[in-house]
Formats: C-alpha cells, structure tokens, sequence
C-alpha cells in the first residue's frame, strides 16, 4: 500500500526535482558531507581494489570535496569489534569507522546489534539503478535481507584458478576434485576455514554435496547440519590427506593461495572475483598460463555492500561514497580488467545507452572468464550455516 | 624530584597498570559497556575449551623458552670470538637496528619451500622442477619462528655480553686460564662468561618475555593453525563477537601465567647451571687446545641468514615476475618502487619514530638530570621494565579501552603513547650509563665558575653526551618503527606505519609490496645510526676528546 502511494510521489519528484524532500536531503547531505573525511574501512589485501579505494578518492575530492581514507583491514571483523568496541565504552557518535565493506555473517552480526545506520539505500539517487524489488540478489545478504542498511558495490562469485602449464585435467565438480587428488597428492590446499575464503570453499563443496541443498536456506538446526553434512565430511576426510603438507596446515587466505600457486607449491588457487586471476596476471602477481574453471553445476555468489555504523563521524560523507560506487561511471569503470575487473552490481535493464555502451566498451583478457563461462550463481547458505561449519572444522581438524 | 618522579609514573606506568587492569577485569568478565559486571571464571574455561589450545600452549613454551635458550646458548660462543674483534662486533648493530617484521619476511622469501634458497640449487643440485614437499616455513614445532626470533636476539645478547665484558679485565683472565693449560673456550665458558651472567640476567628475561609473547614474527613464521598463545589471543580481540574479548583477556592472562612460570623456572634453571658448572669446574679438565671456531661458524651462518633474507626482500621488491626454480627473477624493474605506496607509511613511522624518542629522551633526561640535582636514585626501575616484561597483547588492548574511555579516540596520539612505553626504557638504559658515568670534575669546575645547575646541564653535560644522546635517539628510533601490535591495536587501523603495512602485506599477494615496505621499515633505523654517528662526529669536529663518543 505505502508502495502505491510513495510511486505518485516519487514520480513528481523526477518532475520536479529540487522541490522533492528526498531531493532537498540529498542537496542538504551533499554539503554536510564537504570537507569531511571518510574512513572507509575495507579489506586492504588486495593491491587493486586499494588503488581503486585511491581513484575514488580522488573522485569524491574533485567532485563532492570529500576525501576517502581507506583503513586497510586483514579482516573485516577487525571493524566490526571496533564498533562493537566503542558501543561498549559509550562512543554513540564520532565513532572511527564512518564506511565498511561488508558482507554475510558480519553484516548479520551488526545488523542484530543494531550498530548500523539506516535504512539509507533507498536515499541514494543512484539507488534507481540498482533491482531493489524484495528477494533480488541486491537486497539480499546470504539469505538475510539487507533492508536498506547496506548498499551493494560489487559483484562476487567463487571460482578456481589453475595454471594450465601444469595442470591439463581439472576437475568438473568436487567430487571430481578428490580424483584430482589421489592422482596429485599435495598439489591442492584451501585457505583456512577461519579465513573467510576456506570457509567459502567448505561452502561451495556444501551446496554441491547437500542431500537437499533447499534445507540451507534456513537458519541451521542441529539434525539438519547432521543430515545435510554427513557427505561433505565424508569427501573431505579422503580429500585432506592427500592436501598439501596432508592438511595439516593451510594457506591463511586466498592472497598467499595465489602465491603458492604463482611459486609452484600447489596447482590450484580459489577466489570470490572470478576477473581476480586476469588481473594478478595483469599485475605480474600470476603467470600469463592461469586459467579459471568452475564446477560445472555453478557455484555460490553474492554482492559485496557497504554499510555505515550507527556512530559514524562522517555520515553524510559516507552515503556520497555509497552513492557514487553506484554511479553507471564508476561501476563501469570498476569492471574494467585494467581496473579491478569486478562485476557490476546494477540492473542492466535500468541503464541508459550511454552506460550500456561504456560497459559494452571494456577490454578483454584470455583469463577472463565471460558470464556464461561461469554458469549458474548457487544462492548462499543462511550465515549460520557457514559459523556451525567453520566451527566444527576448527573442532574435527584443528589437534 | 617528586615532579619527576609523578611525570614518569603518570606518562609510563600509568598506562601500562592501566590496561593490564583493564585487561584483567575483562578477562573476568567484566564488559560495562555490554551491561556485563558480574564477574567469573567463564572466560577462562572458555579460553581453555577452545580446539587446539594445547597445541598452542606448547608451541608458545617451545618457541619461547627454545628461543631464548638457543640464542643465550649461541651468543656465548659468539662473545667469546667478538670480544677480541672490536671492528667486528660493530656489525651487530646494523642487525640490531632490523625490525622483527622485516627481518621475517624476509626470511620467510629466503627460506620457503619455493624460496630463494631453494631457487638457487635447483633444479641443477636437486632436480625440483616444482617445489619441495617440504615443510619450513610456519612448521608444526615453530622451527622457524625460533630461528627467526634468534637472528634478532642472538646479536642482543652478544652485544650485552660485549658490554658487560668491557667492564672486567677478561684478556688478564682469559690469560691466566691459558697459562693454566685450560683451552681457550673452556676459559671463557668457565670462568669469565659466568661472571658476565648477572649483567645479562635482565636482558635474558626480556628475551624470554618477548619470545614468548611475540605476535608480528610469530604471524609471518610461526604455524597458522593452531597459532601461538599470542597470535590467537589477536585473532579473538579482532572477531566479530565482542564477547570474545573475555577469552581473549582471559587467555592474555593465562599467557602472563605462563610467562611468569617460564622466568620462575628459567631462574630455577640457571641455579642447576651452576652448580654443574662449579662441580666441572672442579674436575679441572683442561680441554683440547683445539682452535675454537664455533664463533666464526656461528657468524657466517647468521650473517648468511640475515643478509640472504635482506637480498631476497630486494631481489622481489625490484622483480617483474620470478619464476620458480628461476634463482633470479627473469629482469629487474624499478616499477613497483614507483607505483607502491609507501612514501605515506614510510612518513607516518618517521613521524612518530621523532616524536616517541624526542618525548621520551626528554622523559629520559627529566629523570637523570632530576637525579642529579637531588643527589638521590629514583626509585623507578619498574616503569623500565614492566613494559618490556608484561605481554604487549596483554595489556595494549586493554590500554586502547582505557584510552577511549579518557576520551582519547584511536590515532595517532595514542600511537605514540603506547610506543612511548618501549622506546623510553631502551632510552633511558641506552642514556643513563653514559649520564652517570659523565666525570664530575667538569662538572665541579663549571660550579666553581659560577655556573648554576641550569647552565651545568647546557653547557657541559648536553654537549658532553652529545654522542650518548644521539646513541640513545637511534635506539628509539630502532624501537619506534620496529612496533607493531603498539600501531595496530591503539591506531584501530587510522594509523598505517611500515610495520602494520608490511605485516598485512606479507599476507597478500604481490610479495613485491611486502618486500618494499619490509626494506622500508628495514632502512628507517639505519638512516637513525648513520646520523647517529655522523652528527657528534660533525659537531665534535674540532673536539678530539669528545670524538668517537657513540657507545
């Protein structure tokens, strides 16, 4: 009902525009935001999506006169326990961490500690590209509906990457990759599950192992967990042996995976960006021979968001930088190989032929997968799925 | 004098009591903010339930106490070649001045399976076209971290061993053992070394306190799963559940237990050591008077080490790509130098690399030159060691809560005040031997001159101790931009040095970055000697007496 009424409105405000309230906010939060510094806090593992972080500071500067400080993080629960951390000692505003990239089981965490500012997303002008309608991947978190508390900025799906000098025959599926195995024993690690890329894996060989992939959908019981696990800890009790160092210790995350597979030490490195492999080759990270193959059945995927905690400093600032990550400009230029290669979150069918055309534009590279190569994206386990797995993991394996 | 005393209590022990008591109180449960303030022994039964703890606890007291006693054990061959080669043991400084971080990423790149060391004999010498299935770097014993942690604390000791040496007649007593037919070695491990021990019973402690608290050296080398004691307390303060604060200061507790234990039984140890030692030393066997070359052993297998580890973060900082077995990379480019960013971090540790050492020489001064006038000792010894004795995880996030609620928000303020507490006790230790050594004649003839205390101190002893002082500075300098856990927990990431950069870099994946923040952090201190020496010398240009005054 309040749909039906808000669509006259909100037509009238294209018609219209300074005379909107939305509008009016808009114009209001744009000179808040002048001359604030936004301390964007985001994974800082990855030297391309810095540089990134460093081009859209230097846009918001030229345009809005906001600058974009990125707080490099090793993990993203480090921001987390930050605001956690200041609501403990009474910090309700001026808080240090105005933006975090964020996503699944952190964001579920701040969202049910109420320490997130919102719902914002759909005050962002560039909202109107996104598929906001309920259930769409850009409202939904792992399951857990974003409600407008975190604003979508990049696309993610898992993949494999391979060096294909070495490896002639990857595998199709999981259950294939224990063959693989048995034929190359010590030639296959993941990343530690309590990184969130080995927990990604564990995941992906989850979907594709589940008696009934639809129970992960709800929150875990404990006779589901047992049902829907019991063939997944089965091939992985075959598959650790024959990992490398016999799966007695694992990369910590997928950037030094990438390094073990760049020196030689293993033939398989795995990643939530099937573009990360052609632009390591890009940066001289991988060899020009690695490949990307994923299971043929698809594998999991999800939007990466930003989100703004409740005691934010620099508020107003950190909705301009949501926003302008939603610009057609910049998502097009976020996808470019050269750039950051990452997949756009917008709704292809919202833009205009000129934004189409700039996505349309962008170069190619022979280890960039196309989106048919990359089959269908499988949704994600509820988050309490992938925190009673890591755990049990830890528990099973970690002596 | 009782303003002295109040100024350094209140900036260097306050701090440290403060967070070791917040630490504490939450280890017990105590969370105000959550609504939590009854308190418990939860977090510890916690702690202790966790998967792998015991694992931990071993590889801590392995890493720790094996750590310190391998390099106690490697230095006394080591002093014993050095104290008869003045020129030589100059070299230990520049060791010194490496930061832990640096030093073991390096190492790391040197002695990987795929690492530069296995790159240059193969496939000629080994036939490995791929890497070996070869476990080094993060070993399940800590092998590694334990080597890593002794390329640094082997060249302390020594060089406290020096020290200690220079004040007694060793070449008279090395001569007289000699003349009694007792080899050389034998000599020096007999009869001088233990009467250097009680000189190097404190640095021995903190070696010990350090190897078994360390976490940035720990993260590069040490094994991931299950991680020492320290690192997993880290991994718990960065989770996303703030409840886990409390296992996590529990376990920070349970970590200062064990440290405590392992001093007790060191201390319980050296008892047995010596009495050993009298009961040989009764025996009277005089020993093979065989060439002792285990000191020259242990340097070239050191200095190869170190400098292999240094050639290789140089080796990658200027590779396009290297591929393995290549031993170098197929050609050398000076672009990542010219597209990394490390000019801003390089700024921000030489930033508070100045203002931590300018604060706490003058904290350093306020103390000695307050001794001075009163003509009485402070009592103080604890403000110098309590911080370089507690765990730094043990009481640094504590500190960052309490610093928050004095509403001094994460930054770079509190940055340089937690570095403040390390750089000043190797400050004032670096300072106040030279200070108190200063002749009090010079003093005494400007007093007769007429010169008030005021003018005593800026006249005479300031410009006496330039050396001494620019000494002391290089070692805060050193100090300063070799913290990491003192960066990341007060700077909650708004403050990137050259430590906490390289250390997350060493786990991404363009080691090429790694490389280049770890030289850059390496580079930093060996600016501060080289000016170190340069300035007095210059200053002191047309001072003959006051010449070669660096300690």
């Amino acid at each position: 009902m309040r749909n039906l009424l808000a669509a006259p409105v909100l037509a009238a405000s294209f018609a219209l525009p300074l005379a909107s309230p939305a509008f009016a906010d808009w114009a209001q939060t744009e000179a808040e935001a002048k001359g604030q510094t936004v301390y964007f806090n985001a994974w800082g593992g990855d030297p391309r999506t810095n540089a990134f972080i460093d081009w859209v500071s230097d846009q918001m500067q030229e345009k809005y006169g906001v600058t974009v400080e990125q707080v490099k993080l090793s993990d993203t629960a480090e921001a987390v326990s930050r605001v956690q951390a200041e609501k403990a000692a009474g910090k309700d505003e001026g808080g240090a961490v105005d933006l975090i990239w964020i996503n699944g089981p952190n964001f579920l965490a701040m969202k049910e500690a109420g320490l997130l500012h919102g719902p914002f997303v759909s005050d962002l002008p560039n909202a109107k590209y996104l598929d906001l309608s309920e259930g769409s991947a850009a409202t939904t978190d792992f399951t857990v509906p974003t409600e407008g508390y975190e604003s979508p900025w990049r696309l993610a799906k898992f993949a494999f990457a391979y060096d294909a000098e070495r490896v002639s025959d990857p595998p199709k599926d999981m259950a294939g990759l224990l063959d693989w195995a048995k034929a190359h024993p010590g030639r296959f690690t993941h990343p530690n599950p309590s990184n969130f890329m080995g927990a990604s894996f564990l995941k992906q060989a989850l979907v594709e192992l589940a008696p009934d992939p639809a129970a992960l959908a709800q929150p875990v019981t404990d006779e589901a967990y047992a049902k829907e696990t019991a063939p997944l800890w089965a091939w992985y009790d075959a598959l650790r042996p024959l990992m490398r160092r016999e799966g007695k210790s694992f990369p910590e995350n997928e950037s030094v995976q990438a390094q073990l597979l760049a020196d030689g030490e293993v033939d398989f490195a795995m990643f939530f960006d099937p573009a990360a492999p052609a632009a390591m080759i890009e940066q001289g990270v991988l060899p020009p021979s690695v490949r990307v193959w994923v299971p043929e059945g698809g594998t999991i995927g999800n939007i990466s968001y930003v989100a703004i905690p409740y005691n934010a400093a620099h508020q107003a600032g950190a909705e301009l930088v949501a926003n302008f990550l939603l610009d057609p400009a910049t998502q097009a230029h976020m996808q470019d190989i050269r750039v950051l290669g990452s997949f756009s979150v917008l709704d292809p069918a919202k833009l205009d032929a000129d934004a189409k055309q700039a996505f349309a534009d962008l170069p190619t590279a022979p280890a960039l997968p196309t989106l048919d190569d990359l089959g269908p994206t499988l949704p994600e386990p509820h988050p309490s799925w992938m925190t009673k797995l890591t755990e049990d993991w830890a528990q099973r394996y970690t002596k | 004098m009782r303003l002295a005393g109040a100024i350094l209590t209140l900036v260097i022990g306050a701090p440290v009591l403060l967070g070791a008591a917040l630490t504490l109180a939450t280890g017990f449960g105590w969370q105000p903010g959550l609504g939590r303030v009854a308190l418990g022994w939860e977090g510890f039964t916690e702690a202790l339930a966790a998967p792998g703890i015991l694992t931990s606890l071993r590889l801590t007291l392995v890493t720790g106490l094996g750590a310190a006693l391998m390099s106690l054990a490697a230095s006394i061959p080591l002093a014993r070649w050095l104290v008869t080669r003045q020129s030589a043991s100059r070299w230990l400084t520049p060791l010194l001045a490496v930061p832990h971080a640096a030093l073991a990423i390096g190492l790391a790149f040197l002695i990987a399976p795929s690492g530069w060391a296995a790159r240059l004999i193969s496939p000629w010498a080994t036939g490995w076209e791929l890497p070996p299935q070869i476990v080094t770097v993060g070993d399940p014993w800590g092998l590694s971290l334990i080597l890593g942690l002794m390329l640094k604390e082997v060249p302390f000791l020594t060089l406290m061993t020096l020290v200690a040496a220079a004040q007694r007649p060793v070449a008279a007593q090395m001569a007289a053992g000699r003349a009694l037919g007792y080899a050389p070695g034998r000599v020096w491990v007999r009869i001088v070394w233990p009467q250097l021990y009680p000189a190097l019973r404190l640095p021995v402690l903190i070696v010990l306190a350090f190897s078994l608290s360390v976490v940035d050296m720990a993260l590069i080398l040490g094994p991931s799963n299950p991680p020492t004691l320290a690192v997993r307390i880290l991994r718990l303060y960065g989770a996303p559940d703030p409840a886990q604060a409390v296992p996590a200061s529990a376990l920070a507790v349970i970590l200062l237990v064990v440290m405590g234990a392992s001093a007790a039984l060191w201390m319980v140890g050296e008892r047995a050591v010596a009495r050993l030692g009298k009961a040989l030393i009764r025996i009277g066997q005089r020993g093979a008077s065989r060439r002792n070359w285990s000191g020259a052993g242990l340097i070239g297998a050191g200095g190869t080490l170190a400098l292999g580890s240094l050639g290789a973060l140089i080796l990658w900082s200027l590779a396009s790509f290297w591929r393995f077995p290549d031993a170098l990379p197929a050609d050398l480019t000076l672009k990542r130098w010219a597209s990394a960013d490390w000019a801003g971090p390089a700024l921000t540790s030489l930033t508070l690399a100045l203002v931590s050492t300018a604060l706490a020489l003058i904290l350093a001064m306020l103390w000695l030159e307050s001794e001075d006038r009163s003509g009485k000792r402070l009592p103080l010894g604890a403000l110098i060691v309590l911080p370089l004795l507690l765990p730094q995880i043990g009481f640094l996030q504590g500190l960052t809560t309490g610093f928050l609620w004095l509403g001094l928000p994460p930054g770079v303020v509190a940055v340089t005040w937690a570095e403040l507490l390390f750089v000043f006790p190797y400050v004032m230790i670096a300072l106040a031997g030279p200070w108190r050594a200063l002749d009090p004649a010079h003093l005494a003839s400007a007093a007769s001159l007429g010169a008030g205390p005021t003018r005593r101190l800026l006249r005479i002893k300031l410009p006496m101790l330039l050396g001494p002082i620019c000494a002391a500075a290089a070692i805060g300098v050193a100090v300063s931009v070799a913290q990491y856990l003192a960066v990341l927990l007060p700077g909650a990431g708004r403050v990137q040095a050259l430590a906490t950069e390289a250390v997350a870099l060493a786990s991404g994946a363009d080691r090429r970055l790694a490389a280049i923040l770890a030289l850059m952090q390496a580079a930093l201190p060996w600016v501060g000697f080289a000016l170190a020496l340069a300035v007095p010398a210059w200053w002191h240009r047309n001072r003959r007496g006051l010449r070669g005054g660096v300690a």
